[in-house]
């Protein structure tokens, strides 16, 4: 008798991050033994102590990098896997970690640590695919886990994973919700961020905070005199687009256009 | 067949939405949710925007109350039938591997019948559309034909025109001349029915009512004419097809473009738009399902062939929308895809004007 196919090896790496994405995976309650028999989980501490050699067929990279040390365990992340697949906002657009690309790193340490000669850190908190090849970005803070699934599986199966990359709008409109920014509910960051989420926030009158990042094609400077109508100052504009996405290009271009 | 006009009081309004859900519908009209009036399931004149209305400019819908108990006095809102026609998620089929292969398992399509209250006559010509685009081609969509079926229509004259209608300029309203089983024009606490099938004269007869008097009739042709005088928006449709079409290199295309948030909202709310995207996804088991979304020509995406998108800038997509809304789609379908609704200002986050835009390529 023939032997099974090897079942392809998954490893699931952590960087500078809060292990919310990662996490979502074991969130997938209902379809975790399907994931376990799909794959052969090879490295994921979160999950398991036990850990198999590389190379592995499928990475989950999240976190973005912060530490020179962290930038070279990714090189080698990337050597021994055939698919990396970056997961949440920090992976695909630096996370909130980021905001200290905008300032003094150095400030910031020598006010939080107690000694901050311990902390060796880099200057700028940056993307896995501004060090490495990436073969696919899932977007999110955190990620959808059924948008994790289907990523995983697209990739199990060699076809293109199905993830639209539109606006959050599509997505209420389809759930039937009133648009909180025409009914003057809330300044909505929904017309340029990409869909992905579900469309909760609108749903429960909030306007969105853009943690999918920029959609395809943005024009936040088309939509900033309605968030001022809707009651955003120029700061509020500034530090709106400086959240989990802050070094996502759109979202930095337009941050800037409304302050330093 | 010519029908009788009959007046029915608020109780034979409550007898129509009674007798409706008593003969099986799933009875669907306005009702206030979210500072708006959306569609949504209704069970008796209680759950009517009563003395409500709506502010409507570009990109702005405002909820406001009226100095009067009026039903109906507002224009359309956020929603469109269309979510109930045609909606924005179906599950076409479900594969699952088995030991012969595969098992293929449709659908199922809705058993129930819907009764649409409310209708307004711009609405009622987006219906017609949408059945030309579905039902009257060389390929008859199944899951719209399911749903369209046994429709009952109580349409409504709309007695308040809203800051972006522009169904005058469209030949489209405010008075529903075809397309309904009853059509109501709201007088203060009674209102005039007009059947406009005989399944509509049926249902009439068992309201309580009294026949209308010519005093009625001309009461009612005076609510419509004064909408038609009040519409928020026009545009002039003559020659729009060729128009747009001689002027595709116009450079308020770059203008618009700067506006557009390509965010896709326009054609969500639009009451004739109905592309989808049909996507087959496997899970882990291995069974694989297909499912239909709306899409829109605004999403790259859409226009996908091999090698990249043929649309890849915004300029592109909000041409291609409106030129297909209100030119190319008279040669395809032999009809306007524009109602005058409005509904694509309204809900435009940046409250881009299709009747702005045409009178800016005339050069006016």
């Amino acid at each position: 008798m023939a032997k099974p196919p090897r079942k392809p090896k998954l490893a699931v790496w952590k960087f500078a991050s809060c292990d919310g994405c990662q996490l979502s995976l074991l969130d997938c309650e209902d379809e975790l033994l399907a994931v376990a028999g799909a794959v052969e989980i090879a490295y994921f501490p979160e999950a398991t102590r036990a850990v198999l050699k590389g190379p592995y067929d499928v990475s989950l990279v999240e976190g973005s990098v912060t530490t020179q040390h962290d930038a070279e365990r990714l090189l080698e992340v990337r050597r021994q896997s055939r698919r990396v697949i970056t997961i949440g906002a920090c992976a695909t657009a630096g996370g909130i970690q980021a905001l200290r690309n905008f300032k003094d790193v150095v400030g910031f340490t020598s006010v939080v640590y107690a000694h901050p000669e311990f902390i060796e850190t880099l200057a700028t908190s940056t993307p896995i695919s501004a060090h490495v090849e990436v073969d696919y970005e899932l977007r999110g803070c955190p990620i959808d886990k059924h948008q994790l699934l289907e990523v995983l599986t697209a990739f199990l199966n060699g076809r293109r994973p199905n993830i639209p990359a539109h606006s959050v709008c599509v997505d209420c409109k389809a759930r039937g919700t009133v648009c909180v920014l025409v009914r003057g509910a809330a300044a909505c960051l929904g017309p340029v961020t990409h869909a992905g989420c579900g469309a909760i926030c609108p749903a429960y009158n909030r306007g969105c905070y853009g943690c999918f990042g920029p959609k395809e094609t943005p024009n936040p400077v088309s939509l900033a005199p309605r968030l001022v109508d809707a009651g955003m100052d120029k700061t509020a504009l500034h530090r709106v687009y400086r959240t989990f996405n802050p070094v996502a290009d759109a979202f930095k271009k337009e941050s800037e256009r409304h302050g330093a | 067949m010519s029908y009788h006009p009959s007046v029915i009081g608020l109780d034979g309004l409550a007898a129509l939405i009674e007798a409706l859900s008593g003969d099986g519908f799933r009875v669907l009209g306005p009702t206030v949710r979210d500072d708006a009036i959306v569609y949504d399931d209704i069970a008796g004149v209680d759950d009517l925007p009563a003395g409500w209305t709506d502010e409507q400019d570009g990109g702005r819908y405002r909820l406001k109350r009226r100095d009067d108990k009026a039903l109906f006095g507002y224009a359309v809102g956020p929603h469109a039938w269309k979510r109930f026609l045609h909606p924005p998620l179906l599950r076409l089929w479900r594969a699952e591997p088995d030991a012969a292969g595969m098992t293929l398992t449709a659908a199922a399509e809705p058993d129930e019948r819907f009764a649409f209250f409310g209708v307004r006559s711009c609405e009622l010509h987006a219906i017609a559309i949408q059945d030309k685009v579905f039902l009257q081609g060389p390929y008859v969509d199944p899951h719209y034909k399911a749903r369209r079926e046994g429709v009952f229509l109580v349409a409504v004259n709309c007695g308040t025109a809203g800051g972006t209608c522009f169904c005058a300029s469209m030949n489209t309203g405010p008075k529903a001349t075809a397309g309904f089983d009853l059509a109501l024009t709201e007088f203060p606490g009674e209102f005039l029915v007009e059947p406009g099938s005989d399944a509509g004269a049926a249902l009439l007869a068992r309201l309580p009512q009294r026949a209308a008097t010519a005093a009625d009739i001309e009461r009612a042709r005076a609510v419509s004419e004064r909408t038609a005088a009040s519409m928020g928006r026009h545009m002039q449709a003559d020659g729009v097809h060729d128009l747009l079409l001689d002027n595709l290199e116009h450079k308020r295309w770059d203008d618009v473009a700067a506006r557009c948030l390509s965010c896709g909202n326009c054609t969500q709310v639009c009451p004739t738009c109905f592309c989808t995207a049909v996507s087959d996804v496997n899970d882990l088991s291995g069974a694989t399902e297909r499912t239909r979304r709306w899409d829109s020509c605004f999403s790259v995406d859409f226009s996908y062939i091999h090698g990249g998108s043929v649309r890849p800038s915004p300029r592109s997509r909000y041409r291609q929308w409106m030129t297909h809304k209100l030119a190319s789609w008279e040669d395809q379908f032999g009809t306007s895809g524009c109602v005058g609704c409005g509904r694509c200002i309204t809900w435009c986050p940046v409250g881009i004007d299709i009747t702005e835009e045409v009178r800016a390529i005339r050069g006016e």
